[in-house]
């Protein structure tokens, strides 16, 4: 035993302990959501020889909007298998939310370890159409904004401040789909140089094709450890040393778009300047908004970006931000990193976000 | 000045492709043959109808495929009695919870050829299917269910599932 680290946020060690996902694909016609989620939540009980009966709380991340029927997080419960009768919630947000509600349970010492899992999929529905309903619904949601043209405002305000050239954009995606290369659930993944990417089309100007993310089916899952217990199933746990999530205002109007204040506030509750960081996994699926989140985070130059690649290699709906918490911990339990930040987002024009700090001792 | 605006009217649609998977599609193309298909846990040996593939006790896959009977149990029921938009059967009508014979799931189903008053826990009844010409990867494949004549089903027989 190495003992833990000492903590921002909360006055009990969690460590993520083990993480697995489903392959990113385009789309996934031939399983529902319970037969995708199947082998995830297998994979990631299998990683540290747990059972379903060995937690104590399961909570998910997910969206009936996205498959259009009611309670889609109940079914998708069939999945783990909860019987006997078991403490369980759900967040109609992505799984990084409630990975958060897990660690606020965990903090109150009644139990020692949690499943959290995430679930959605792009392809059912018009996904365009389906993000606009999460706009105010007097002056937003009747004009049926797309997430892409949104963004597009945007990466707009962020080059007419001067800060940031669609060269940059370029740039962030030809590093993200170049490191994606080397992670075998990317979706998206090219050696393609920034000058030719910046002969693209655009897709919503000032966006070009390689600006968007990938639209993907997936589904991902963690399982968290408190104290002693996360040491009894991971060498080298990667402890939440601090973790927080801030809202912006609905209203696109009312918020300077170039910077994320949310995201400032969050990474400073859960203490991201207190210490160097080795690597930042940031959910930032339009290229320009890594740009926003590294300047909101304050990371300074040396800090590895997104070496999965980030929402540029695969994007699922709802789990893209776990995914972060979750690729973020394998470089603290592979030694490759000491101190990590991991980033989730959700909202149009990162609204709202959720920042943790990672560390291994 | 022109009178506040206190209302407004914002349409919304959405359109959706249904995935059943894997499970459901077996389940949908046992209907279309005019078969009900059950799926067995390899755990607790449970065979779930309908089942969406998994075992919602132990979470695992429910890989093995049973053909079912066409023959069950009414476990409890329904008279309903009040009309409602969209209503197409004749008021009064009886919908019922039909445990199939080799089945540990009961799923909602119509009855019919029974007045309403003689329904009862325990009734068994099989399924009538639409002409075969009809058949289609649908519950709607399903008519009805209609009394088959055997004796009431003991309550010990299904107590479980109610």
């Amino acid at each position: 035993m190495s003992g833990f680290p000492a903590l921002t946020s909360g006055h009990r060690p969690v460590g993520v302990v083990s993480f697995a996902q489903h392959d990113n694909v385009r789309r996934d016609g031939e399983h529902n959501d319970v037969e995708m989620l199947l082998p995830v939540i297998a994979e990631v009980f299998g990683n540290v020889g747990i059972t379903k009966d060995d937690v104590g709380f399961i909570c998910s991340g997910s969206t009936d909007y996205l498959v259009g029927g009611p309670f889609s997080f109940v079914g998708a419960l069939d999945a783990v298998g909860v019987w006997p009768p078991r403490a369980e919630s759900h967040v109609e947000m992505d799984g990084a939310w409630a990975l958060y509600e897990a660690w606020v349970l965990l903090q109150e010492g009644e139990i020692d370890s949690a499943l959290v899992y995430s679930f959605g999929r792009s392809s059912p529905g018009n996904l365009s159409e389906i993000l606009a309903l999460q706009l105010d619904p007097y002056y937003m949601a009747p004009l049926w904004p797309d997430p892409c043209s949104l963004a597009a405002l945007q990466a707009q305000a962020l080059i007419d401040t001067g800060r940031a050239s669609e060269a940059d954009f370029a740039a962030v995606a030809a590093r993200a789909r170049r490191s994606a290369l080397g992670n075998p659930k990317a979706q998206l993944a090219y050696d393609r140089s920034p000058e030719e990417l910046l002969r693209e089309d655009y897709e919503v100007a000032p966006l070009r094709r390689h600006a968007l993310p990938p639209l993907t089916d997936g589904c991902a899952a963690i399982v968290l450890a408190a104290g002693d217990r996360a040491y009894e199933l991971c060498e080298r746990p990667a402890f939440i040393t601090g973790i927080d999530h801030r809202v912006e205002t609905h209203a696109l109007g009312a918020r300077d778009l170039t910077r994320s204040a949310s995201t400032t506030l969050a990474g400073q509750k859960a203490g991201v300047g207190k210490a160097g960081v080795d690597v930042a996994e940031l959910h930032a699926p339009f290229a320009h908004q890594e740009l926003i989140l590294v300047d909101a985070l304050g990371l300074a130059d040396d800090v590895e970006v997104s070496p999965s690649g980030g929402a540029l290699a695969a994007n699922p709906i709802m789990s893209a931000g776990l995914i972060r918490i979750g690729e973020a911990s394998t470089r603290i339990w592979s030694g490759l990193a000491d101190r990590a930040v991991a980033h989730a987002t959700s909202g149009p024009c990162l609204q709202q976000n959720l920042v943790c700090v990672l560390e291994g001792v | 000045m022109s009178e506040p605006v206190t209302m407004m009217a914002a349409p919304m649609r959405l359109d959706y492709v249904f995935t059943p998977g894997v499970a459901q599609g077996k389940n949908m193309h046992g209907l279309e043959r005019g078969v009900f298909i059950g799926q067995r846990c390899p755990k607790c040996k449970k065979v779930y109808t309908l089942s969406r593939g998994s075992c919602p006790t132990d979470g695992v896959p429910t890989d093995e495929i049973v053909e079912l009977s066409n023959t069950g149990t009414v476990t409890t029921y329904c008279v309903v009695n009040v009309p409602f938009a969209g209503q197409s059967i004749e008021l009064p009508y009886i919908c019922a919870q039909i445990l199939l014979d080799g089945a540990n799931l009961s799923f909602m189903g119509l009855i019919q050829e029974i007045p309403a008053g003689e329904i009862r826990m325990g009734l068994r009844v099989e399924a009538v299917w639409v002409p075969p010409d009809q058949l289609g990867p649908t519950m709607a494949s399903v008519k009805y269910f209609r009394p088959n004549g055997e004796p009431d089903a003991a309550f010990e027989t299904y107590k479980e599932y109610l």
